[in-house]
């Protein structure tokens, strides 16, 4: 188990290595700079930011420079917003964004795992039936039609919850159901999915012929084993619901990462362009990790090496 | 003969094995394709809207009505209203679906090219270079794909043909690992080693024997691969970094009918369902021929 973690810490070294690469060359070979909006620079104004913040020197050196700092966990200050770190911006917003992605996974577990397990016991059935015309509307309709379908009903005509905005828990009724739905609708397949399977199993006969309560053939025998699909989806999904973030954030004009990265983006900030790509990535190599490590806690046959 | 039909590709026969093993799996994948039929018909209408459709349509994608701004369905004999500048929302739908289409298409095709070669290139040759390859592509992996796409179109414009190619980049990986699985299964399988006892070329083997048990895997991942490009080019014109105006997709009219949906709900309405039957279309139709490729998830 320690060796496979080491081994999978030792892979992440060179994949951050490459993320942080390519997202500096990128950055730099856009057309424009973070110092022009708008007004002229008189060219002595202008050559005094860019030694300001290290830029006139030769690039090989500036991205030597940005390696040091980032394995010091210095990433630089914004070029943006004057005084502020990039740790403290990307801080702030990604608190934000990740509560957003936490709540609506949580309720996706909840909704989707409960689908899923009733689905399966009815397979065929009814509720089975009801379930997959669910999942499928949830798979096939992107957020980006959900979230602003929901905005006109329960903002524009209903008038029950506010149409956008970071406040109280009102505002974040829509983003997180949004975020929720297409989840919902993957966790009810795969744990429909896992569950069928798993109820037809050996020990599942031989836990019934002992006489066990249903109750405790579902929760106990079936359960741990019927989730596995659910646990190595799991890392991959909390990136995506990060990711989905981004077109959520900018409908409800929520202050999180996804919509700092696109408009840092435009406005050539490039150290908040290039922190925030670092953090996603870093959290996607230990979420998979993670996913990996409880796979193999909940499924004895698996041996990690 | 349903659940024989695929398997008779693996048992190896090595007189069935290059002709016959194909088309019984193809058979198969045809008859459980026609079963989806509400979805291919679906498709096929689709398509040829996206084709025919902005010939027929009576008026131009960008041709303004000034007068007629935010007409309602079948106000001024538009049959869906029009937008902001008064122009047909249903000649723009229709473009915007086959831009889309076009994006999917062609996206997946770089993607399949890339797959393909780098994948049976693994698979093929194994041992080291196997290894190499893979753990590269396993570092890809974890790169946030959708970030390097926005930087892409950032730093480049906001190019057509860029985005096709940005778009297909991401989309390999799966491919790649897929042929290289499947190309490591066929390698051992008895009916590959009758074909090098009969002196064929490996060349040949791979023309004749792989390719052919690699299609139906492939053909299956590319249905699911098209969807999941559409909706990759529709959330990037989403962002504002897709199509330019005065061209359209569906994204980027899904992206106008949400800014203006208070006042005109249709323009976010029809593209919605069209966006919503095309990815379902596809997702049903790839999910029927997986099943009749893969016998195992039946």
């Amino acid at each position: 188990m320690l060796i496979f973690i080491a081994r999978r810490i030792a892979f992440a070294i060179p994949t951050l290595l490459i993320v942080i690469t390519l997202s500096f060359f990128l950055m730099r070979l856009a057309p424009g700079s973070p110092f022009q909006n708008g007004r002229r620079l008189t060219p002595e104004i202008e050559r005094n930011i860019m030694a300001k913040y290290g830029m006139n020197r030769p690039l090989a050196a500036q991205y030597l420079g940005y390696l040091g700092g980032v394995a010091h966990g210095d990433l630089g200050p914004s070029l943006k917003y004057q005084d502020k770190s990039v740790s403290d911006i990307i801080g702030q917003s990604f608190l934000k964004s990740a509560m957003l992605g936490l709540t609506a996974l949580v309720l996706a577990i909840a909704i989707g795992g409960t689908c899923g397990i009733a689905a399966a016991l009815h397979q065929n059935g009814r509720a089975d039936y009801i379930a997959t015309l669910i999942t499928t509307l949830g798979i096939c309709i992107p957020t980006f039609v959900t979230a602003p379908l929901l905005v006109l009903i329960f903002a524009g005509w209903l008038g029950w919850l506010p149409t956008a905005g970071w406040g109280g828990p009102r505002n974040l009724v829509l983003p997180v159901l949004v975020l929720a739905l297409p989840q919902i609708a993957i966790i009810t397949r795969l744990i429909r999915a896992g569950m069928i399977e798993v109820l037809r199993s050996n020990f599942i006969r031989t836990a019934r012929a002992k006489g066990l309560s249903q109750r405790r053939i579902l929760l106990r025998h079936a359960l741990p084993a019927a989730v596995l699909p659910l646990v190595s989806y799991l890392g991959p999904a909390c990136a995506s619901l990060l990711t989905g973030s981004l077109v959520v954030e900018q409908i409800f004009a929520l202050p999180g990462l996804g919509k700092f990265f696109v408009t840092s983006a435009l406005q050539r900030d490039y150290t908040i362009v290039m922190g925030t790509v670092i953090l996603y990535s870093a959290l996607i190599l230990v979420l998979n990790l993670v996913s990996d490590l409880i796979y193999a806690v909940l499924d004895p046959r698996v041996r990690l090496t | 003969m349903s659940g024989a039909a695929p398997d008779l590709a693996f048992t190896g026969d090595p007189e069935t094995a290059s002709q016959p093993t194909g088309r019984s799996l193809w058979q198969d994948a045809r008859r459980r394709l026609f079963r989806n039929r509400a979805a291919v018909a679906s498709l096929a209408l689709l398509v040829i809207a996206a084709i025919v459709g902005p010939w027929l349509s009576p008026f131009a994608y960008d041709a303004m009505h000034k007068d007629q701004i935010w007409s309602g369905p079948l106000a001024y004999g538009h049959l869906l209203g029009t937008d902001a500048l008064g122009r047909d929302l249903l000649a723009r739908l229709l473009l915007g679906l086959r831009v889309s289409l076009t994006v999917g298409v062609v996206a997946t095709a770089v993607s399949l090219v890339i797959g393909i070669t780098y994948g049976a290139t693994a698979g093929y040759f194994g041992g080291r270079i196997d290894e190499v390859m893979m753990r590269i592509v396993d570092i890809l992996y974890s790169l946030p794909f959708i970030f390097f796409v926005i930087l892409l179109m950032v730093t480049f414009g906001k190019n057509f043909i860029l985005l096709f190619v940005a778009i297909g980049a991401v989309e390999w990986l799966t491919m790649a690992r897929i042929v290289r699985g499947q190309t490591i299964s066929l390698k051992q399988k008895d009916f590959i080693e009758a074909a090098r006892a009969a002196g064929l070329t490996s060349g040949a083997i791979i023309r004749r024997h792989i390719a052919p048990n690699l299609l139906g895997p492939v053909v299956v991942y590319v249905t699911l691969t098209i969807p999941g490009v559409i909706l990759a080019e529709s959330f990037l014109s989403f962002l504002g970094l897709g199509v330019q105006e005065p061209m359209t997709s569906l994204g980027t009219l899904i992206s106008e009918g949400a800014r203006d949906m208070a006042l005109a709900p249709w323009l976010l309405f029809f593209p919605g369902i069209v966006m919503a039957l095309t990815l379902m279309a596809f997702n049903f139709i790839g999910d029927g021929l997986r099943d009749a490729i893969d016998p195992k998830d039946r």
